[in-house]
């Protein structure tokens, strides 16, 4: 490899519910995003000329996220001209796929500069607006034996042997961690108020969080994906999992990742880059990954993405300080822990996607910041990001800090 | 004394809520906010026992709107929070208004405009006097603002994109009947009292009343943003705003961003919005200017410049000597106002076909059906044409409107003088010859004064007077209210070579022409005139005026040089150059067979190409920013200058008079507004580069200076 792909900062905008009348239901998703970028351009004094693109992850590219929101939002942040946006789409991925294509660009040594990152407006582009082959077209569904992934969850957990209660204690610690986190302040360093117009902050910090979650409270929620399981989908699901008597749909709102509105942005550029714009790097991404799992139960990529990804890198799970997988659901955590064995206290230390919600298309690059700053918190080395990813996908990152 | 919303239950439990607000109208400021709050409060907690409300004004106008002076006083950076707290609290109590779970209905008895149409459209049903005085619309566009009462959203929901976009983007303001048609309101009533019955009747008719967005299942009418036709609407909207604000003027693109967020959030999510923005735009320096505009017109128009002390007058007989171009009009305007009028000339002839140019406007007016042929008769009736002098006989006024020659002016005034009654007026229509000397023959100088029309004379809204160094008070006064009988906003300036329009005006042609003579390519010289917001480029207007008069008038003014010792005229470029293409070329205007242009009969005008071989250097290339600065600043420091001189000494005057008068950009609020929100210290410093760069002309007067120093802003 020709490169070193260095990380020269991590940002974020905090996270709201994905809901009209909260508050980023106020924010054009365009906005979110140029408001960021500038957020980034003015921490460093960027001379965007120097950018060559801008990689965004968006899932749902439709109505105002769509029409490439990557360089429109360039555009609208009042960037340099020569800047280059493309969005991207790897489900949920999609934010971390910016990353490591960043990452890619720079290592290949054929862009110097690049900025990675995501974009998700759930409240005001639903989850599900842009359709799709893969669950609307009735040959290819029936084909591919596509099944909701709430539902792919509770097969995991089903299988696994994981209890209700086991995942509503999992989504009481994801609270506990994320609330004693940002009440410490571990979040303040790369979280980018979000303004208005007029410079009045709409959003400070993130807003998903629920302290006080107990699984008491979680114990009266009904399960999100049983009428839907009962529908005919668990049949569907079963018939590739033949051993499973009937799924245990222990999933619901409190135990999956929430519905938010959110973006972020990570600033990836060479050595040489870092030296003309006179900036330290903070990290650099080691080694990346991409594979795919069996897609019905959707997701199980994490734990076979994280050894691929560490075979690429010559490492060993052990060698990783710190791991960041997206708790899309409360089983999908679970399973990656028992899949790698990689021990919980390393393991989302600062709380998840369940307690502050994930903007489909922004998360894996938000678990990039996360994990840099706790990184740089505990003087660690090196953290490992992750995600299950639609179509059975799996995703990882390494990056290490310097 | 201290406003009270008189609340009043009748037998039927219907509750009348009166608003009658210490001030000589109901507005929303502090007080208002204190006194709609008691009674939502009052409202809610006797909720049970009320039938429905009955929303009403003790005042001749329903309700007034925003503060514009407290709006004009607030900084960028200062205070946009608290306006953001205030709009939402007042957001606030509409909405608990609307969703008390009672009909409410605005009985409007007078102007509902702006922040007081808002009010109406919060309420579930609304029934208007049929008067006059009744006006209704969200006008706030005009201001420079958008309707931050929820004005926007309501609007949207209310009517759908497709309806609501016209009167928010337009700020249209609808007469009774209008807004019936448009559905603005829904109920006229002939009187108060059958107004308020209509109220109370709908009220009992519909107890249940709830505003269709808060109706569950709401669809907003003719769709949302998911509809690819409302997309594609939004989607022309503004490029069809751009044609006519040239993105010089930020609140209509901010309506139509709101008008876009409400068709894609929520109701309540779109009023914050609207906040916001509405917020964000009070500051900004083109709403100040539109503000001030507002303000300073009301002062011209309220007699800011009339010697006070004298009592008004009307003119009932006005003598027109000359049926020109300028004659016909005058006569056109005063006969619409209901004077007699005597239209004389040389011949019988001309005089008829100046009267004629009456019929045909008149006409017009018949056949777009805005006027009756009774009226049309009637209106012509009062004009008679003449070529006998002593019909004038009589008059109150007599305007002189012949060409520009000092000797024919004076001519005319020596024959004929003595037709005017005792103590009549004297007015003499001129754009550049000095009042003083056109007076000199005389007997009475006092009872002299200049009038200068603007051509047409029925399109242009102003009349600048001037006062010549006799002029009494009293003159000054008769001829303001002459020209605001004839429905005209006068403004008033000493007497100077030039006055104050027309040497601003001729700034600009000159300053295009001096850009020719340095080879600057003539489309970019057009292009940029019309990008800082002239009407036309500075060539087109040369062409209009005409390369003759042109001419005619620097002779003219070299003529007047010789006769006062004057050196007001001097070499200028736009006369070399008219010159040139008048002698050489035999180009002398638009109508005397091309200029700067050739205009081919039925098609579109084209730059005339020699004038590339003449004067283009491909050579030179001036920052663009240098180029509109010239066009744009060049008018003000010669406003400045004239402001520095006491040819004009009320700001108000020469903003007005810029904007009304010789087309100068509306967004800047006028000549010596513009410099305030500029920065006067920083439009100095622009003035010392540009004197640097291109002359003399750009160095800043002196009062500029001094203002900038001591902090001070034209005011």
């Amino acid at each position: 490899m020709s490169n070193s792909a260095f990380i020269y900062d991590a940002v974020r905008t905090p996270r709201a519910k994905g809901k009209m009348g909260s508050p980023l239901s106020q924010v054009k998703p365009v906005d979110l995003l140029a408001g960021l970028l500038n957020g980034l351009r003015d921490r460093h004094g960027l001379d965007t000329a120097l950018v060559d693109d801008v990689v965004m992850g968006c899932v749902t590219p439709v109505g105002e996220q769509g029409s490439c929101i990557a360089k429109t939002a360039v555009m609208k942040a009042g960037w340099d001209e020569s800047v280059a946006g493309v969005q991207l789409d790897r489900f949920c991925a999609s934010g971390l796929e910016a990353v490591n294509l960043a990452a890619m660009k720079i290592a290949s040594g054929w862009e110097e500069l690049v900025v990675a990152g995501g974009v998700e407006s759930m409240s005001r582009v639903p989850m599900g607006a842009n359709g799709g082959a893969w669950g609307e077209d009735p040959q290819t569904a029936s084909d591919t034996a596509f099944v909701p992934q709430g539902v792919g969850a509770d097969l995991i957990a089903t299988m696994e042997g994981f209890s209700r209660e086991d995942v509503d204690a999992f989504a009481v610690r994801s609270q506990e961690r994320a609330a004693a986190a940002r009440e410490a302040g571990y979040f303040d360093g790369s979280v980018i108020p979000v303004k208005d117009g007029n410079g009045m902050v709409i959003l400070q910090r993130d807003d998903f969080i629920k302290p006080g979650t107990t699984v008491e409270s979680l114990s009266k929620l009904k399960p999100s994906f049983e009428m839907l399981g009962g529908m005919g989908f668990d049949d569907i699901a079963l018939s590739k999992y033949p051993h499973v008597a009937r799924i245990n749909h222990v999933h619901h709102a409190g135990n999956s990742s929430g519905i938010v509105d959110g973006a972020a942005a990570v600033l990836i550029g060479s050595e040489a880059a870092g030296a003309k714009l006179g900036l330290k790097p903070r990290g650099r991404v080691v080694a990346t990954a991409v594979t795919g799992t069996e897609p019905t139960i959707m997701l199980t990529g994490p734990g076979p993405a994280t050894f691929k990804v560490l075979e690429k890198a010559g490492m060993t799970i052990d060698q990783i300080d710190l791991f960041e997988i997206n708790e899309a659901f409360a089983s999908v955590a679970m399973r990656f822990q028992k899949d790698t064995q990689a021990p919980w206290e390393k393991i989302n230390v600062n709380g998840g996607a369940i307690a502050m919600g994930h903007p489909l298309g922004a998360t894996g690059a938000m678990l990039i910041s996360t994990v840099l700053d706790e990184l740089e918190r505990r003087q660690q080395r090196f953290g490992l990001v992750t995600l299950c990813v639609g179509g059975g996908m799996g995703i990882a990152t390494i990056v290490e800090r310097v | 004394m201290t406003g009270t919303f008189n609340y009043e239950k009748d037998s039927d439990n219907i509750v009348t809520v009166t608003m009658d607000m210490s001030g000589p109208v109901n507005a929303m400021n502090d007080e208002y906010v204190a006194l709609m709050g008691e009674t939502i409060d009052r409202l809610e907690a006797e909720r049970e026992s009320i039938a429905g409300v009955v929303l009403t004004s003790a005042k001749s106008s329903f309700f007034a709107g925003g503060d514009i002076k407290s709006m004009l006083s607030l900084k960028p950076g200062e205070g946009e929070a608290e306006m953001f707290e205030m709009n939402l609290k007042i957001k606030g109590m509409l909405r608990r208004m609307e969703k008390l779970g009672r009909p409410v209905v605005a009985a409007i008895n007078g102007a509902a405009l702006g922040g007081g149409y808002e009010i109406c459209l919060a309420c579930h049903h609304r029934v208007a006097l049929d008067s006059k005085a009744v006006q209704v619309g969200l006008p706030e566009v005009s201001l420079g603002l958008l309707p931050g009462g929820g004005g926007i959203v309501r609007m949207v929901n209310k009517f759908g994109v497709e309806r609501a976009i016209m009167p928010l983007l337009e700020g249209t303001r609808f007469n009774a009947k209008k807004a019936l048609e448009a559905g603005l309101v829904e109920e006229l009533a002939d009187d108060v009292p059958s107004m308020i019955s209509k109220a109370k009747a709908w009220i009992k008719a519909n107890p249940e009343a709830m505003n269709p967005w808060d109706v569950k299942g709401f669809k907003i009418p003719g769709g949302n943003a998911k509809n690819p036709k409302i997309t594609q609407m939004l989607q022309g909207a503004n490029p069809m705003l751009f044609q006519k604000t040239r993105g010089l003027v930020p609140a209509p693109v901010k309506i139509l961003d709101v008008i876009a967020d409400a068709l894609r959030v929520d109701f309540d999510t779109a009023m914050e919005i609207e906040a916001r923005v509405f917020v964000g735009l009070v500051t900004t320096p083109v709403a100040k200017n539109l503000m001030s505009f507002f303000l300073q017109m009301n002062q011209v128009n309220g007699g800011g410049s009339r010697p006070a002390g004298i009592e008004k007058t009307a003119v009932q007989k006005v003598g027109i000597l000359g049926a020109g171009m300028m004659g016909q009009g005058i006569a056109y305007v005063s006969a619409m106002a209901g004077i007699e009028v005597i239209l004389k000339d040389i011949s019988q002839d001309a005089a008829d076909k100046g009267k004629a140019y009456s019929d045909t406007l008149l006409t017009k007016r018949v056949a777009r059906g805005r006027m009756t042929e009774e009226k049309k008769a009637s209106v012509l009736g009062l004009i008679t044409p003449t070529d006998n002098a002593d019909l004038l006989e009589g008059c109150d006024l007599i305007i002189e409107a012949v060409f520009e020659n000092v000797d024919l002016k004076h001519k005319i005034t020596e024959e004929l003088q003595g037709k005017l009654a005792e103590n009549g007026v004297w007015g003499s229509n001129t754009s550049t010859l000095p009042i003083t000397l056109l007076a000199e023959p005389a007997k009475r100088p006092e009872n002299f004064i200049g009038i200068h029309f603007f051509s047409p004379v029925d399109k242009m809204p102003l009349v600048e007077i001037i006062t010549g160094e006799q002029t009494s008070d009293e003159t000054l006064a008769r001829a303001f209210d002459y020209a605001q009988q004839i429905r005209k906003t006068p403004i008033v300036v000493n007497d100077s070579r030039g006055f104050f329009t027309s040497r601003v005006f001729a700034t600009y042609i000159e300053e295009g022409a001096q850009l020719i003579e340095e080879g600057v390519d003539p489309v970019l010289i057009e292009n940029l005139g019309r990008a800082v917001g002239m009407p036309v480029g500075p060539l087109a207007v040369q062409d209009e005026v005409s390369q003759q008069l042109a001419v005619k008038v620097s002779e003219t003014n070299r003529e007047l040089d010789e006769r006062l010792g004057d050196k007001f005229a001097g070499e200028t470029a736009s006369y070399r150059i008219a010159s040139k293409m008048l002698n050489e070329y035999g180009r002398g205007g638009r109508a005397h067979g091309g200029g700067y242009y050739d205009y081919p009969e039925g098609g579109e005008k084209q730059l005339w190409s020699e004038l590339y071989s003449l004067y283009h250097k491909p050579e030179v290339d001036l920052p663009v920013n240098d180029i509109k600065d010239r066009l744009l600043f060049r008018q003000i420091v010669e406003s400045l200058r004239c402001y520095e001189e006491n040819v004009v000494n009320q700001v108000a005057d020469a903003n007005i008079g810029s904007i009304m008068g010789i087309g100068f950009p509306p967004h800047t609020g006028g000549v010596l507004q513009y410099v305030n929100t500029y920065g006067l210290k920083a439009f100095a410093t622009r003035l010392a580069e540009l004197e640097s760069r291109y002359g003399e002309r750009f160095a800043a007067p002196q009062v500029l200076l001094d203002k900038a120093e001591k902090g001070e802003t034209f005011a």
